[in-house]
């Protein structure tokens, strides 16, 4: 059998897959990441605490509605996103144009706070959610064993991701958007509702954390503290990729999943601390990502 | 010159007796310091609910120990060795905090028991793993109570072994819990004739298990064993489930999991795992009347930490009382001069080395036919005898044990 590095080939294959099938993750959630920041200059620290919620509502609606998983896949980002738009009109409205460490810190608050009242009422063991019927059972690769339900997630976050960002860079709307936050006042001046775009963005940059908790649901351990771990890695894709820059997120996203995957092969103990290591190079070498424009 | 020898004897001897005959209870006050991961990974095996354990052995006790107040502080661990260093140095310095009880993550174990062995202060252990607290960590000044990682690598490892899985593959959570089970895991599984062929580290937490489940299934091991705890091993044991492991022959081996691991996995899942436990609370008509009283305040059931935790806080209660002392030397002697004997374990004796050793328990999740309730989960299939369990002083590195 060939070998690199004393490791099979079919090995690391299989390795590049899953490292894919999570860097898909990670692009869905640094993608709204990307969007909250490159449009309203927030940095949502939230987002972790949102994918969390997505996940906590599809398993809870099934609990409590018997609602199923493609409904959920659904419904639960809607429901979240409007709570982010219910958080953006109530309180980061009310700091918009101070200095990012306010919506920093504001976020990052709003996330202890919804972490701490669901640890209480749920705790954190897990919550179950079996898989769909549909998605049991996999197909044999040849070099591993693809369970069906991870070739989905790679299948729904990549339609997710580009459809996000061919709305944004190719549609009115997205060029409204773009406007909007460029020169508000004269987006006004247009006509147009800024405020209500706004809004409606950081839903939207919501929504997408909260599908990607949706699509975690089956495969991870749905508890209110997932986000927090995840929350840290996204950024680190988010400052790798360039803050704000929607293509390069989603890039970045899967690329770093499959260094993450490659790591846990050749050294697993080192795995939690190889994004860090890639956005401390980046950094040194171009401030400002990989993929952001020079400032 | 034996005069001599007898009379420096007799000194020394009186000389400590003064030292440790404080026959009162300090600040007429007894304090206890529950530390614990009250919001992380390990909230729902200890955390909150072995708070209300702690208060629930207090205010049975009588809520007063000879006169003396039973003051109750609490604090979160974040499971982080430095900052529960310095929630204890703080409690035992400058708060006069007689007893550390709690103590899950076995790195914060091992920070702590440094600080209170400087202090001469006392803490039991109710819910860390690592053998090592009680072998090479040893200090006069701890004890641990539940379990260790020596006996759930005893039970599980051996009988897995037994059942004809030669060939293993550990997953292990990398640090102190996860390195102390490996190891003993590997001893066992050597000892019984079998072969390790690889052991990969994991960080601490990880979420995404599939790349190591992946990396198991190609070595091509008979068992592929789990040395982590908590939301790691459910999070291994569902992805597990999704790529198919044990479909393609090989056996899956949780070497830590607690009762609310099992309950968050659920019986379909988990159903035929074999685990070794410390203590379960259907097992006598004692241990359920407790859990029942256990389940009326925190709405669930007990895991054998939270048992552990009433226990071991009824035992220091009660060697306070019968001395008339808080003084950890004091207390610590008459807990190890006590026998347990309570709805937690039977027979139980706490070693020189601070270990207490009781019997343990391996057993078999059942399945959805067998279980009737959301929380009727095992099935006790062999009782393993203290002695048998634990590791014998004569393996022990402890600096308290004298070797012959």
């Amino acid at each position: 059998m060939t070998e690199i590095l004393g490791v099979p080939v079919a090995v690391l294959s299989g390795q590049l897959m899953l490292g894919i099938i999570n860097g898909a993750f990670y692009a869905l959630l640094s993608l709204g990441l990307a969007v909250i920041f490159g449009l309203l200059k927030i940095i949502n620290f939230a987002h972790g605490a949102m994918y969390m919620l997505g996940a906590m509502c599809t398993v809870l609606m099934f609990d409590a509605f018997g609602i199923n998983y493609w409904v959920a896949l659904f419904l639960a980002p809607l429901v979240v996103g409007c709570f982010g738009i219910v958080l953006e009109y109530f309180l980061l409205r009310r700091i918009a144009g101070q200095d990012h460490i306010y919506s920093l810190l504001l976020t990052f608050g709003i996330a202890l706070i919804l972490q701490g009242v669901l640890t209480n009422i749920y705790g954190v063991s897990g919550l179950r959610y079996s898989m769909p019927e549909v998605f049991r059972g996999g197909m044999n690769l040849g070099f591993m064993f693809l369970p069906y339900y991870r070739a989905w997630v790679i299948v729904a976050a990549l339609l997710v991701c580009f459809g996000t960002w061919f709305m944004i860079e190719k549609t009115r709307l997205g060029s409204y958007l773009r406007a909007g936050t460029e020169d508000s006042q004269l987006m006004q001046g247009f006509g147009i509702n800024v405020p209500l775009l706004i809004s409606l963005t950081y839903g939207f940059g919501v929504m997408l954390a909260a599908f990607a908790g949706a699509l975690a649901a089956p495969i991870y351990s749905v508890s209110p503290v997932m986000g927090s771990n995840i929350l840290i890695v996204v950024f680190a894709v988010v400052v790798i990729g360039g803050m704000g820059s929607i293509a390069g997120a989603v890039i970045t996203g899967l690329m770093m999943g499959v260094v993450e995957g490659f790591t846990k092969v050749f050294y697993p103990e080192g795995s939690a601390a190889v994004i860090f290591l890639v956005m401390v190079v980046v950094l040194l070498i171009r401030p400002s990502g990989l993929f952001g424009k020079e400032a | 010159m034996t005069i001599t020898k007898k009379l420096l004897t007799t000194a020394i001897a009186s000389a400590m007796m003064v030292g440790g005959a404080q026959a009162e209870i300090s600040n007429e006050t007894v304090k206890i310091g529950y530390l614990a991961d009250m919001s992380g990974t390990y909230r729902d095996l200890a955390g909150p609910n072995g708070l209300t354990a702690l208060e629930m052995a207090i205010s049975d006790f009588g809520g007063t120990v000879n006169g003396a107040k039973i003051e109750v502080v609490s604090a979160d661990d974040r499971n982080s060795p430095d900052s529960s260093s310095s929630t204890v140095r703080r409690w035992v310095e400058n708060e006069d905090v007689d007893l550390v009880a709690g103590l899950v993550a076995s790195s914060v174990t091992i920070a702590v028991s440094n600080i209170l062995e400087e202090n001469d202060k006392l803490g039991i252990v109710s819910g860390s793993a690592a053998s090592s607290i009680t072998n090479e960590h040893c200090t006069p000044n701890h004890i641990h109570y539940v379990y260790d990682t020596y006996p759930l690598a005893n039970g599980t490892a051996s009988a897995v072994v037994k059942e004809g899985g030669k060939t293993w593959f550990i997953l292990t959570a990398d640090y102190a819990f996860g390195h102390a089970l490996e190891g003993d895991v590997t001893r066992v599984v050597e000892e019984n004739g079998g072969e390790i062929l690889d052991a990969v580290r994991h960080p601490f937490p990880t979420s995404d298990f599939s790349s190591f489940i992946l990396q198991a299934q190609s070595s091509g091991a008979d068992v592929v064993a789990l040395a982590n705890a908590g939301a790691d091993t459910t999070n291994a044991i569902t992805t597990a489930g999704e790529f198919g492991l044990t479909q393609s022959g090989q056996t899956l081996a949780a070497l830590l999991l607690f009762l609310t691991d099992v309950h968050a996995l659920g019986v379909n899942s988990a159903q035929g795992i074999q685990l070794t436990t410390g203590w379960y609370w259907d097992m006598n008509d004692e241990t359920r009347a407790w859990s029942d009283r256990f389940m009326e305040e925190t709405g669930v059931r007990p895991t054998m930490v939270h048992a552990g935790i009433y226990s071991s806080t009824m035992q220091y209660l009660n060697a306070v009382k019968a001395t008339g002392s808080d003084d950890a030397q004091t207390v610590r002697k008459q807990m190890m001069d006590t026998p347990i004997n309570d709805m937690f374990a039977k027979n139980g004796i706490i070693r020189e080395d601070g270990r207490m050793v009781h019997d343990m328990y391996l057993a078999e999740v059942k399945t959805p036919e067998e279980s009737k309730n959301e929380w009727d989960l095992y099935e006790i299939v062999r009782t393993i005898p203290g002695e048998e369990a634990y590791r014998p002083l004569s393996e022990s590195k402890c600096k308290l044990v004298t070797q012959n």
